[in-house]
């Protein structure tokens, strides 16, 4: 290139930048359902470009069901087929709430990068970031669940409750993962690291998931033991979930699982915002 | 500007500006007057307080006390309305490394309000216009550091803001990346846009700022332009080389005694620097020296720069190196 041209080159590209920069004109901000469903957007392009992070909801859920089927089965019913009809609707709800935590190491995860800063100066509904992201999980959640129940059907599972109770006892765990996530977000907002972030989530979902009626009948247990486990929510969502799997599910069964959801994103999601808003 | 409000010519006005973090006072009392369209540079070391006060500028964190206006605009009651007047680039990439160059601007001009189409558009513009054509389609992570830079400004004026804030634009990248980002800032203020850069590079202050702040410690320690500042340390800086090291020590005697001043010493301890308040000193000084029958290999009377100005203010070196540590959080 000749000195001329570059000279020409660079006052183009200088003109460029100022037509640029003169046409960046503000629109009317977003509402509340575009600014959610471009944050909606980013996490499916997220999983576009990092497949890696649906192992969790594929992988995970296939060898958690094989694993306690065949490790469980014969030991606790006798049987790994009578189990499976047992076991099923209740692994289903661990799978998918030990998921829901991966919700707040991604926002962790922004907020150490940076591009935090960036949406808490847009002039956005704030929420629709974490709410954006979390509608998305629900897309991730109804896969694992997917999977599971292809998996599980091809084991011999056979649900009483028809393709309707199945398909409810699904909604009921997305309501539940949704408002379970609201713990996730306000805790990946005080954490300073995905590590330490990791472990307290999983101390607490441990003795949820474990100390429940997923595996084992309450009655079985000690009184003390079964006093937890009897209030415990996700033995709850679990109670509801197997009910209409099995077509025998009461109201106040599935009443109760929307009464816990409500508490939870009561209580999280305004501290989840508080926090947002706040964070130094 | 029809909508300020009665604010005259200031982009920003900020009183006694206060940010603790435990005992540390990471900002403790800083006053700022930025008139619109200027480029004012906040110089100082690591932890100096600069990002501490941009994100309080920006309403990201909260003063602990003392109070401040953008645009007119209260801090404290009126972050709606400074957000949209203002655009922050973070110190590190604040854009998503996982998704490709196109998608980060296209995000960005949708949570602006752009409808998809008009976002695409705008993105398209934008990265053109930043050199960035070739790369819209490649991850951000996979980008170089200036190219990491141009792409993190050009989603900061997706709308055109009124007021930049831009945190070590350069911080970190090779000369040529540091210039096309230079060109990038100047054409913006061509444009109108207030911009207000921190920095610990003093030619860059020198370079592209009307007026400089120097922060030290949470305090803003000096202000004015660059020649202001400059003049405000004397006539400038006598450099001398010995030809011998053995002398150095008689020689640092000298011309600590005829100049007033501190001497500093270079590290291969045969260059000597020491600041000047006038200009007969220094011939009297060079004069002893000779008498002493040290023998001067060369010796100059700088302008003083930007950078012995920070030496006279604080008495420390200014660091080089850029320290990821800082007010990270």
């Amino acid at each position: 290139m000749t000195g001329q041209a570059k000279q020409n080159n660079s006052n183009h590209k200088e003109e460029q930048l100022l037509r640029a920069i003169a046409s960046g004109n503000r629109p009317k901000p977003p509402n509340a359902l575009s600014s959610t469903m471009a944050f909606a957007q980013r996490a499916l392009l997220r999983i576009k470009h990092v497949p890696e992070q649906m192992f969790d909801v594929t992988v995970f859920p296939i060898i958690f069901l094989l694993m306690f089927t065949y490790l469980f089965g014969g030991a606790i019913a006798g049987s790994t087929g009578e189990y499976l009809q047992f076991l099923l609707p209740g692994i289903l709800v661990m799978t998918v709430a030990q998921i829901t935590m991966y919700t707040g190491i991604d926002l962790n995860n922004d907020i150490r990068k940076g591009i935090f800063d960036r949406f808490r100066t847009l002039p956005i509904w704030l929420p629709s970031a974490l709410v954006g992201a979390l509608l998305v999980d629900v897309i991730r959640y109804s896969l694992a669940s997917a999977i599971m129940i292809a998996l599980g059907l091809a084991l011999g599972f056979r649900p009483e409750g028809g393709v309707m109770g199945v398909l409810g006892a699904v909604l009921l765990i997305l309501v539940f993962s949704f408002s379970l996530s609201w713990i996730w977000t306000a805790l990946g907002l005080v954490v300073r690291s995905e590590k330490s972030l990791m472990m307290v989530s999983f101390m607490v979902l441990f003795p949820l998931t474990f100390v429940s009626n997923v595996f084992v009948d309450p009655a079985t247990l000690p009184s003390w033991l079964r006093g937890f486990v009897e209030i415990n929510p996700i033995s709850i969502l679990a109670t509801a979930v197997r009910g209409l799997m099995h077509g025998n599910a009461t109201w106040g069964e599935i009443a109760w699982v929307f009464v816990v959801s409500a508490i939870l994103v009561i209580l999280f999601a305004p501290l989840t915002m508080y926090l947002y808003r706040n964070k130094e | 500007m029809s909508d300020d409000k009665q604010t005259g010519d200031w982009a920003v006005e900020a009183n006694g500006l206060v940010k603790v973090y435990g005992k540390e006072r990471a900002v403790d009392g800083v006053d700022l007057r930025i008139r619109k369209g200027a480029v004012y540079g906040f110089l100082g070391p690591n932890g100096a307080g600069k990002t501490t006060t941009i994100r309080m500028l920006a309403t990201l964190i909260r003063p602990d006390a003392g109070s401040a206006r953008i645009f007119g605009h209260s801090l404290a009651d009126e972050g709606a309305a400074i957000r949209s007047r203002i655009s922050l680039t973070g110190q590190y990439a604040s854009i998503d490394e996982d998704l490709t160059g196109m998608e980060n601007l296209v995000l960005i001009a949708r949570l602006m309000g752009y409808t998809t189409r008009q976002a695409k558009a705008r993105a398209s513009e934008l990265l053109a216009a930043f050199g960035l054509e070739n790369a819209a389609k490649r991850q951000v992570k996979k980008y170089s550091g200036g190219m990491r830079r141009r792409i993190d400004v050009a989603a900061s004026i997706v709308v055109t803001p009124d007021l930049l804030f831009l945190d070590e634009p350069t911080t970190g990248l090779d000369p040529r990346s540091r210039n096309q980002v230079w060109d990038i800032i100047r054409t913006l203020v061509a444009a109108g846009t207030t911009v207000l850069l921190t920095t610990q590079y003093l030619e860059e202050a020198d370079q592209l700022a009307d007026r400089i702040a120097v922060i030290h410690q949470g305090k803003i320690i000096a202000e004015g332009t660059s020649s202001e500042l400059k003049a405000s340390v004397g006539s400038g800086t006598l450099n001398v080389q010995l030809l011998n090291s053995e002398d150095q020590l008689r020689a640092t005697e000298i011309l600590q005694n005829k100049l007033g001043v501190s001497v500093f010493v270079g590290s291969d301890s045969v260059s000597l620097s020491a600041q000047a308040k006038d200009a007969s000193l220094v011939a009297e000084a060079l004069g002893e020296l000779a008498r002493a029958k040290i023998t001067v290999s060369d010796f100059s009377l700088g302008r003083p720069s930007l950078d012995e100005v920070f030496l006279t203010l604080t008495g420390q070196v200014v660091s080089e190196e850029p320290d990821a540590e800082e007010e990270s959080s």
